[in-house]
């Protein structure tokens, strides 16, 4: 049974979100670690923002499910195909349970949860630099993007080149990807401050954005600061609740000259880049 | 129709669900009707503002959640001038959870949040108390007893104590409660514990230890709820562990007159207006007219006293 809300009782700045039971369309191994798990969802769910998260209900199938929801990111969201589309990597006992779901098979999802990236309509020149699974978090920035009509750059990292996630949805979406891997040597900081440079110099950069690595966070920061330049940053943190409760998911941040601190589910995931602090 | 109404003392809730301290806020209005609730309980605050723990603050267990969020609080000035408006909103009670590290910060913040709005305040001497080497209030029934009185000479609402299973004196420390002045026992907070990664051999809480919540406690919250209500006369709100209407009947056989759902609320935010369907339905079938002739019919007429009240497994 669903409990719909009743006519919204009190002043809050959080959209609606639900939770439902959606249907596996497929769920694929896309490479050697990564997974593409697709889901037919209802209009209610796919009225998302870039940067936002569901938090699932991974499934149990020999008897250990895991207890709490898993906070996963948005790899896509598609209204005229009823399609939320998830890109993970089976590492923990949430996301190994999540890569056993077959097609046909239910997923129960809650969201879409907290707040996400923001595109200002002075910002034309749009820098994303990300790493790994990160890209995934960032492909929806990326349509919303061209959507608006902006120019966008991304800056692709991985180990290796066959690691390299999301490069043709980027470029498929009309973005100038740039790679750059381990296995080739051209992903150190040094390279990809090179890289950024070149870019601000060349065309000028307006805004950055990326996620989850303490290395591009020191290495944005610093740029940022120097050319003032914008940015924001998706952050990650263990969660329970996923909807503002419980308190445990906070990250401290450095807001006028002091530290506070607040919940990667309600006020994040996405944070200012120059507020948020190296873990 | 099955009548789901009852009272704890003076205070009329239309159905025996309500939250558990910490795991409510306004937020879960994102998801369903709040008025549909029994009470509703908000999290416990503090005189000063606090940041609370590090962390991580959550870990899993097989089955159940470990937490040290450690009662991150913007203080009782921001959540009278702030938070109780917002809850006037709703015909549910408003019962109002706090602490204090000592009798005389308790103290204080019981005066200011007895307030018009608020229901009944639910004091949570299961907290470390400074004065007595961290040692919570309610892990002693004498300390028990000098905090009630302190809170009962502050307040002329509804006091709610909220016991901890770390003690050994359930029975005891509940009798200390009503002495001291408690209208009701909610029974109980989460248990010390402890988890540790096995490949990095840290502690999985930034804390260290945190409390157990969750399915894995509530036997032992089930235990103690009915040995409270075997020694006082106050009413009892069974509290920990609870996710089916099983367990919310098991909690009214054993004596509870209401409910807390905490951890519950995590994993499917839904679950308290479910249980309260579930609890109606399940009434129904078993043909009970109302919720209060299923409170405390525990069949236990043989068992001797110090069966009832033991403090270590046989």
């Amino acid at each position: 049974m669903t409990y719909t809300r009743a006519e919204f009782p009190i002043e809050s700045h959080s959209a609606p979100f639900h939770e439902v039971d959606c249907q596996v369309k497929s769920n694929e191994a896309i490479n050697d670690e990564y997974y593409l798990l697709i889901l037919n969802a209802p209009p209610e769910i796919l009225d998302c923002k870039p940067g936002q998260f569901f938090h699932l209900l991974c499934p149990s199938k020999d008897g250990r499910s895991p207890y709490l929801r898993r906070p996963m990111s948005i790899y896509g969201y598609f209204p005229d195909k009823g399609e939320l589309h998830f890109l993970y990597k089976a590492v923990g006992e949430g996301t190994r349970t999540m890569a056993q779901l077959e097609a046909g098979e239910r997923l129960n999802v809650l969201g879409p949860l907290g707040s996400g990236f923001t595109i200002r309509d002075e910002w034309q020149n749009l820098l994303i630099v990300a790493r790994g699974v990160g890209l995934a978090t960032l492909a929806p920035l990326a349509q919303e993007a061209l959507r608006k009509g902006k120019n966008l750059t991304a800056i692709c990292s991985a180990r290796s080149p066959e690691m390299l996630m999301s490069v043709e949805r980027f470029r498929a979406l009309g973005a100038n990807v740039l790679t750059v891997t381990d296995s080739e040597g051209t992903s150190g900081v040094d390279d990809l401050e090179g890289l950024i440079e070149s870019r601000i110099a060349q065309s000028g950069v307006d805004v950055f954005y990326t996620c989850g690595s303490n290395r591009l966070l020191k290495l944005l920061q610093r740029l940022g600061a120097k050319h003032g330049i914008a940015g924001e940053i998706a952050l990650e943190q263990q969660m329970a609740c996923g909807i503002g409760m419980c308190q445990c998911c906070v990250r401290s941040l450095r807001r006028g000259g002091e530290i506070v601190y607040e919940r990667v589910c309600k006020e994040g995931p996405v944070f200012d880049l120059q507020e948020a602090m190296e873990w | 129709m099955v009548d789901l109404a009852v009272k704890i003392g003076s205070v009329a809730l239309k159905n025996p669900i309500m939250p558990a301290s910490g795991t409510f806020t306004e937020d879960l209005a994102g998801v369903f009707d709040l008025d549909l609730l029994g009470a509703h309980v908000t999290k416990t605050i503090t005189p000063e503002k606090r940041i609370g723990n590090p962390t991580p603050r959550v870990c899993e267990v097989q089955g159940s959640m470990l937490n040290s969020i450690g009662i991150p609080s913007k203080g009782v000035d921001h959540f009278v001038r702030e938070i109780v408006p917002i809850y006037q909103k709703f015909s549910a009670p408003l019962i109002v959870s706090i602490s204090g590290n000592t009798m005389d910060e308790f103290a204080r913040i019981c005066e200011k949040v007895s307030v018009p709005g608020v229901a009944a305040i639910e004091v949570n001497i299961s907290c470390p108390n400074i004065e007595e080497d961290g040692k919570a209030f309610a892990m002693r029934p004498s300390t028990t007893l000098r905090v009630m009185k302190v809170l009962r000479g502050a307040t002329d609402l509804p006091l709610w104590a909220k016991l901890t299973p770390n003690t050994g004196e359930t029975p005891d420390v509940a009798r200390a409660a009503e002495s001291g002045g408690a209208d009701a026992l909610v029974v109980s907070n989460t248990l010390l514990s402890m988890a540790i990664d096995v490949k990095t051999r840290k502690p999985k809480l930034g804390n260290l230890m945190g409390g157990l919540s969750g399915p894995a406690l509530k036997p032992i919250s089930l235990r103690m709820a009915y040995q409270c209500a075997k020694s006082v006369n106050i009413p009892v709100i069974g509290c920990g562990g609870i996710e089916t209407v099983e367990d919310v009947v098991e909690y009214l056989i054993a004596g509870a007159s209401a409910v807390q759902v905490g951890t519950a609320t995590f994993v499917n935010p839904t679950t308290m207006p479910r249980l309260i369907d579930d609890l109606r339905a399940w009434l129904f079938a078993e043909k009970f007219q109302s919720v209060n002739d299923l409170i405390g019919s525990v069949r236990d007429d043989e068992a001797a006293d110090s069966v009832v009240f033991m403090e270590a497994a046989p």
